[in-house]
């Protein structure tokens, strides 16, 4: 299925959101996350299944002001 | 010094981490300036980018409160979902709650801010709204549960300083126990002393310093001048007077 991740369209095998970020190798990186806009904590992300299209947002600490 | 939300900060400045020539640099003008509070955001990373995971480092090691923004949020519901990223990444309840109503003056949505933060407070949020001086909007964002105001000096980045003396000096005569901090659009030193002579209990800056010729020494001019005005408030300043008043006396003077 495809879903997009930051932006940008993944084609993915499915499962859960913790499966894709260990996919795109996020794996013990300091980010927070987000699907169709909606926040997903780090607990929740073993049980959170991913469909279709659906929007996935990474980030991690940034600059700001 | 201050007290936000309970927490007491040793400096009554405030400093941005975004725009400075290296992180080298940046760490420099956090250590001469003293400054007690970081701001920071949160931005899209790839997996295989360790540009956040390396700027994180470089953070705690400055050992400084830090207060994660929403900047660049136009919706609520953009705010509010930032705001929970933040929260979980920075393991922070402190949000620098930003709601941009207009893209040139990245002047704040007051009915945007005042939604956002009620949402937040009720989750348990430390809402730090970035907001104008105008009386009733900050009294909204008062009562839907912020315990500190930042109000602008002036739009974000121009430098310009304190634009609203008056609605300033309004805010704080009208809200004397709250917290108020002067966020964004300071360019001077000068002016942040003038905010800390005018009673604010802290300014937060970032362009002034990362965009000066030399940031190491512009975020000590700032320090500076921000104890100076605070000392100077305490100090209760004369009041001002249209007619002149010798200073030397009369008295004694010889007949000449």
């Amino acid at each position: 299925m495809k879903i997009k991740v930051n932006g940008k369209t993944v084609e993915t095998q499915g499962g859960t959101l913790a499966a894709l970020l260990d996919e795109l190798g996020f794996s013990g990186k300091k980010i927070a996350t987000a699907v169709n806009e909606e926040f997903v904590p780090a607990t929740k992300r073993e049980t959170h299944q991913l469909a279709d299209g659906d929007r996935v947002e990474i980030v991690a600490p940034r600059q700001g002001g | 010094m201050p007290v936000f939300y309970g927490t007491e900060i040793a400096s009554r400045m405030m400093l941005g981490t975004a725009q400075y020539p290296s992180p080298a640099i940046l760490a420099n003008a956090f250590r001469r300036s003293g400054a007690g509070v970081a701001t920071v955001s949160v931005r899209r990373e790839a997996g295989g980018e360790r540009a956040g995971q390396d700027f994180w480092a470089l953070i705690k090691q400055l050992k400084v409160a830090v207060l994660p923004n929403t900047a660049g949020c136009h919706s609520v519901r953009e705010a509010v979902t930032t705001a929970h990223m933040a929260r979980e990444l920075f393991d922070t309840p402190w949000i620098k709650l930003e709601v941009i109503g207009h893209t040139d003056s990245l002047q704040p949505d007051p009915f945007g801010l005042v939604e956002a933060a009620r949402i937040l407070c009720e989750d348990g949020f430390q809402v730090f709204p970035y907001c104008t001086e105008d009386l009733i909007l900050c009294e909204r964002l008062l009562n839907a549960g912020c315990k500190v105001l930042m109000p602008w000096g002036a739009p974000i980045g121009t430098g310009l300083g304190l634009n609203n003396i008056y609605g300033l000096r309004s805010l704080r005569a009208n809200y004397p126990d709250v917290p108020l901090v002067i966020d964004a659009g300071l360019g001077l030193p000068s002016q942040a002393a003038q905010a800390m002579e005018m009673g604010f209990d802290a300014v937060l800056l970032n362009t002034a310093v990362a965009k000066a010729g030399d940031p190491v020494v512009m975020a000590e001019a700032f320090a500076r001048a921000v104890e100076a005005g605070a000392m100077a408030r305490k100090a209760d300043p004369m009041e001002p007077r249209d007619m002149a008043a010798p200073s030397t006396p009369i008295l004694g003077k010889p007949l000449l």
